[in-house]
């Protein structure tokens, strides 16, 4: 019935109640990115694990710059550095439980590295003789993922249908800035939320989406900030304070194998490097602000903590420094080893069992090979 | 013996009822999508699962088509075996980097060790008087992706048979529903429904010696009115049913088209880069010696899909394909 229907009996009634479906305050991240090296929270931190962190941080540096050459040797097609992310690679993967899994993108290699993965089977998809190296269940790894935050929606569903079986498993997913922009990572989140799904995300700000600054990415406060739109809360950290990021991360691991739900992490790192072996940074960024992250170096804060409280000698940073070395020669050497390639692995896995057409295309592609040997090439 | 009294049913009935029975028989089953729970979908396909399976089983999701196929990417990736609905044919598109990026190529880049059984259930086609973005033919660009398979049903026992070999399948499967056939009825017998088709095997649907109609999904109940209308020009027509675009079944085609000697290929996509330039090309390559004209083509015109008073002059209909059939070179038999 409308108001003239009404002929002037109609009396305003207020809107059904509403309330905000969640209290946004405890969502909020905190003023300033988290950080426990150099603060008083230091002294709470357990020295057998900043130890450990100390040794994966050394070793992953010493894989970053091997990785690099490796590219410089033609040994690699490419390689995208996390150079200056260690704290975040290494801690991600520590801050998980084995039966865990781990979403990496293509920048993350050395968080599957630190996970257990061999560094040959991680860096397969940068040599070019496979897309995925690596059996994603055997260190519950997925595939490395090239298009931004497309793995996101697949952690979520993961970690979903863990909880489904009842089975105790998070799923840890990483993306970078640039990838906050994407369609999927809003409908990773929320997805996530909704279903209360065990998943933690944890967004490495490393200030640029190859040459674009965060400023031309977003206007939003900051990355952290989004997990309030979403209903889960968001948490900021230092990126280059492995203590810290290994306490955050862990702290919202807990809470999802809790039943707590999904948590936003921003860790604000800097990619020291330029955004892969192809690319030239200093047509986007000045020396002066690269040094400046230099002087915020993660190997150098910890060991400085490390070493100022007396638990860490000269004979750990050395006993450090050669287990880098000795992984890095044999990574070297393994490399430097040609793939073994058989052609006919193209048509192998396209389907479980291949269709008419692609059986006739094996042929063709048989029939070629021969016909090259038998032609000398 | 006992006989069994056959029941009339819709292929939304027999979707149904496929849906059902792959959940009750296989608990690692789950349909997601948007309405799908307490509504049971938009048209009505996933009516009950909600309320017999649970919410875990049967899950509105969020309004979000990426986010849809995306998670039901990780949910197979864990050992489960995803349903998804996509609501319409033009509300699949936002999902199609996760098609294509992952869903298709998992297994491939993979090495075989994360295989995908995923299906994707999408309501294809139009002639329902559906407004703007209902109505999409969108096959060619599956059929385009390399790692799926592309079924369509035109018969309510393929519309049941075929979607449980779908799900059963250990690789991802497109599975087209032609909309305007989701009322058309059949007989069956709901207490044995019908086998669980293999998936790849095209099936004659009338036999005839002039020339053979390849047609899929929709568009056979379309040519099998033709063929009957056929009769009064003298022409005894073939009618081919796809039934799987992806793997296309090659043999019954070509079989077919080696003893009409001639061949028209039917369906309401577009033609120009649609599948029936692919089926053309193919059976050219293999029959050509056998064939006394060209393969002809008769497809909806090359045009956004049009709003729906005038869908009708777009959809490919008896005449156009008797006109079609007309220029098979009749001539130079007489």
């Amino acid at each position: 019935m409308t108001v003239m229907e009404q002929r002037g009996g109609y009396r305003p009634s207020p809107p059904p109640a509403w309330q905000p479906r969640t209290d946004p305050a405890p969502l909020l991240p905190d003023a300033e990115p988290y950080r426990v090296l150099g603060t008083e929270a230091a002294a709470k931190a357990d020295p057998a694990l900043l130890r450990r962190l100390y040794a994966e941080l050394v070793r992953g540096r010493r894989y970053n710059v091997q990785a690099t050459a490796l590219t410089k040797q033609g040994r690699l097609a490419v390689y995208p550095s996390s150079t200056g992310q260690e704290a975040c690679q290494v801690a991600a993967a520590l801050a998980l439980k084995e039966r865990d899994w781990l979403f990496p993108s293509y920048r993350d290699t050395l968080a599957a590295v630190a996970r257990g993965l061999d560094p040959v089977q991680a860096l397969t998809l940068l040599r070019g003789d496979w897309h995925t190296g690596y059996d994603p269940h055997e260190h519950r790894v997925a595939p490395l993922c090239t298009p931004l935050a497309t793995q996101l929606p697949h952690a979520v569903g993961l970690a979903h249908a863990a909880r489904l079986k009842g089975d105790d498993v998070v799923a840890l997913a990483m993306v970078g800035d640039g990838g906050s922009s994407e369609g999927d990572f809003h409908e990773a989140l929320n997805f996530a939320a909704v279903w209360r799904a065990p998943v933690v995300f944890l967004v490495q700000n490393n200030g640029f989406a190859i040459s674009v600054p965060l400023a031309k990415q977003t206007a939003a406060p900051s990355l952290a900030h989004k997990a309030v739109g979403y209903g889960m809360p968001g948490r900021l950290v230092d990126g280059n304070d492995a203590a810290a990021v290994h306490e955050v991360l862990t702290d919202a691991v807990r809470s999802a194998r809790e039943g707590g739900g999904p948590t936003l992490i921003e860790a604000i790192t800097y990619r020291v490097d330029a955004h892969t072996n192809a690319d030239d940074a200093t047509r986007y960024r000045g020396d002066a602000e690269v040094a400046a992250w230099r002087a915020h170096d993660p190997i150098a804060l910890l060991e400085h903590e490390l070493t100022e409280r007396g638990l860490l000698d000269d004979d750990a940073i050395r006993a450090a420094r050669d287990a880098a070395e000795t992984m890095a020669a044999d990574l070297r050497e393994r490399m430097n080893q040609d793939p073994v390639l058989d052609p006919m692995d193209l048509f192998a896995h396209v389907y479980a069992e291949p269709t008419g057409q692609l059986r006739e295309q094996r042929a063709q592609l048989q029939a070629e090979l021969h016909a090259e040997q038998e032609g000398g090439h | 013996m006992t006989t069994v009294a056959l029941k009339p049913a819709t292929m939304a009935q027999a979707l149904t009822r496929a849906l059902r029975d792959a959940m009750a028989a296989d608990p690692t089953v789950h349909v997601m999508g948007e309405d799908v729970g307490t509504l049971g979908g938009v048209f009505r396909v996933t009516d009950g699962l909600a309320k017999e399976f649970g919410e875990d089983r049967c899950t509105d999701t969020p309004l979000a088509e990426a986010g849809i196929l995306g998670t039901a990417v990780g949910m197979a990736m864990y050992g489960l075996r995803p349903v998804v609905e996509m609501q319409f044919d033009a509300f699949a598109y936002p999902a199609f980097e996760q098609l294509i990026s992952h869903v298709s190529r998992m297994r491939n880049r993979t090495r075989g060790a994360m295989p995908l059984p995923l299906t994707i259930r999408v309501p294809y086609g139009g002639g329902i008087g559906g407004v703007e973005h209902h109505s999409d033919s969108s096959e060619a660009y599956y059929m385009a992706t390399p790692g799926l398979h592309v079924v369509t049903p035109a018969t309510v026992a393929d519309a049941y048979g075929l979607l449980r070999a779908a799900i059963a399948s250990d690789d991802p499967v497109v599975f087209l529903e032609p909309k305007r056939l989701y009322w058309s009825k059949d007989s069956w017998n709901p207490e044995h429904p019908m086998d669980v088709e293999p998936i790849g095997r095209a099936m004659v649907r009338r036999s005839g010696g002039s020339a053979t109609l390849v047609t899929y999904g929709p568009s056979v109940p379309v040519c099998l009115e033709a063929a009957e209308a056929a009769r009064a020009e003298g022409w005894d027509l073939e009618v081919v049913d796809l039934r799987s675009l992806v793997p296309f079944d090659d043999e019954t085609v070509c079989a077919s088209v080696r003893r009409t000697g001639r061949a028209v290929v039917v369906h309401e996509s577009g033609g120009f880069g649609g599948p029936g330039g692919e089926i053309a090309a193919r059976v050219t390559e293999r029959c050509f010696h056998h064939l006394e004209a060209p393969v002809l083509r008769v497809a909806g015109f090359d045009i956004p899909y049009p709003p729906p008073m005038l869908e009708r002059h777009h959809l490919p209909g008896v005449d156009r394909i008797l006109d079609a059939v007309g220029r098979l070179q009749w001539e130079a038999e007489s």
